[in-house]
Order: C-alpha cells, then structure tokens, then sequence
C-alpha cells in the first residue's frame, strides 16, 4: 500500500462545509476546534475556488520536527498521529504547521492553552482501537473500520478525496482527463464552475480512450457559470 | 534474643533506606523518536485480526465508492 492521502479538486468544492460538518461530528470535535476547514480565494467573484484543508499528513512533517516532546508518530500507511497524553500544548506544531492543521482547545477566561488536535485521517491514536478512550482523545478510528476519513466519503461532489495516494490519484486523473473533453462554457471564455469540473459519464461507458474528445456537452441549466 | 533484635533493626534500617530512595518520573528521552506509547495498525483488531491483505482489499474497494465514473452507469 501507498500512503494514505486527501486530494482536494478545486474546480468541485463548493464550499458546503460538509466535510467540515461530517469531522466534527463524526469525531464529537468540541467548540472552537477546526480538525479540517474550507478556504475560499476571490469569494463572490466569477473564478473564485474553494479548496478543503487539514492536516496534509506531511512525509516530512514540519510539526513532528519542531515537537520538543516528540509526540508524533508516522504509521506505516503515512499518517501523522499524536500522543495526548504526552503532548504539553505549547504550539510549535501550530507555528510549524504550514495548513494550520494543529488545533488548541481553548478553555478558561484566559485562553488556556490545552493538548494538539488535529485530523487524525480517520485512523485514531495509540490507544486500543475502538475504545473509549481512543473516541474520547483522538475520535473515531474509521480506518480499523474498513473505513475512509468521513470529510472525504461524505463531500457531495467528490471534491475532496481521501485514501491511498495511488488509487485516489488515478480516480482525480481519470476525472481530469474526461472533464478536459468537454472543455468549453455555454458563454464563452475559460471554463470555470460546473462547466469544467464534471465530464459525462456515458464517455466513462463507452471506453472512449483520452485524447479522442466527443463533442462538448451544452451547460446543465441552471449552471454556476 | 540479642540477635533477633539486630535482625529486625537492619531490616528496619533497610526499609527506612528503601523510603529514601527516588524511582524517576521523566521520560528517558531519545532526542528525534517519538516518545508515546505504542500504536497497532488499523487491521490489527477485528473484523481484520492482523490480516493486512484483507484489510488493504477493502480500502480499494472502498475507495473506488469515491469513483463517480465508476458508480454511475
């Protein structure tokens, strides 16, 4: 197996929050603590692109480096994981961390500081799979489940995809390579929004090889562009 | 009676002793590894119980559900 991976596709996210939605609850994240987020360059305006974010499950984790108790590991699938318990809360990781990824509690008229949270790609932490005390730490363990990180099965558009790098980054080429076929917007100009982030499936069916591009499809009604 | 009083004032002695002494409370710190406790891999425990290959399978196919291209005919 390759490393576990999110890919975020640009041109899909629509900036639902869902995946944002589905973290929290599936890990019971508390107030205040944003395992995964949505950011959105040149909201409101014809071009704008939303992109998920959380932990990237770095191979070189910046936030494992700068740890001054080095309490990150890396599993054997490439996924970044802490120890809680062993974790003292001073935000190296946060300063490192170039997605902002690591999450503080923050609890008391002063903002105390509390332990690291952050997205754990579905996979828990050191403690016994399944258990309480995994749940209560680190949330739910999907991937002992058989399971992919929620954010990426629940996203909606199949924005954000979640899962061995190599298979996933086949699913996001074969897209592009579909989507590139049809190519063109009901006005005119660059495509953008719905008229270059969905290809037809029946392309898919046919076994239509890339390269040998069908006619463009009109725009769905009711298109964002 | 003399002996036995020297046998059970050494053995308190070695227990006021045993009281004095100081077992460490830190980390034997390894500067650059990772210091917590230890992780099971996700196929470790059931419905798996350490069958990797099993385990590896069904991501696959599980991921393959992200396929739309796959989902819809």
């Amino acid at each position: 197996m390759a490393r576990m991976k999110f890919l975020c596709d640009a041109e899909r996210c629509i900036e639902c929050n869902g995946c944002v939605t589905a973290c929290k609850q599936e890990h019971d994240v508390p107030w205040g603590v944003n395992r995964r987020r949505v950011v959105t360059i040149n909201d409101g305006v014809p071009g704008e692109r939303s992109i998920s974010v959380a932990c990237m499950h770095c191979s070189d984790a910046p936030c494992m480096a700068v740890c001054p108790v080095d309490c990150f590991y890396r599993t054997e699938e490439g996924v970044v994981l802490h120890d809680k318990d062993l974790c003292i809360g001073c935000g190296y990781c946060f300063y490192a961390c170039p997605f902002g990824a690591p999450q503080f509690p923050q609890q008391g008229a002063f903002g105390v500081r509390g332990k690291m949270d952050k997205c754990t790609f579905c996979a828990g932490g050191p403690e016994k799979d399944g258990s309480p005390e995994e749940f209560a730490k680190y949330g739910r363990n999907r991937l002992s489940e058989g399971k992919l990180p929620a954010c990426a099965e629940m996203c909606s558009t199949k924005a954000l995809l979640g899962g061995d790098g190599d298979v996933i980054s086949e699913i996001y080429r074969n897209r592009v390579t579909l989507r590139a076929a049809r190519g063109t917007t009901s006005g005119g100009g660059v495509p953008w929004g719905w008229d270059s982030a969905y290809g037809r499936p029946q392309v898919t069916a046919a076994g239509t090889a890339p390269g040998t591009a069908p006619a463009p499809a009109p725009a769905a009604p009711g298109g964002k562009s | 009676m003399k002996l036995y009083a020297l046998v059970v004032l050494a053995g308190a002695l070695l227990l006021g002793i045993a009281g004095c002494s100081e077992r460490s409370q830190v980390v034997n710190y390894k500067q650059g590894t990772y210091q917590g406790k230890p992780d099971t891999p996700p196929y470790a425990g059931p419905p798996y119980n350490g069958d990797r290959a099993a385990w590896e399978r069904a991501m696959a196919v599980r991921a393959q559900g992200q396929n739309e291209y796959k989902r819809t005919k």
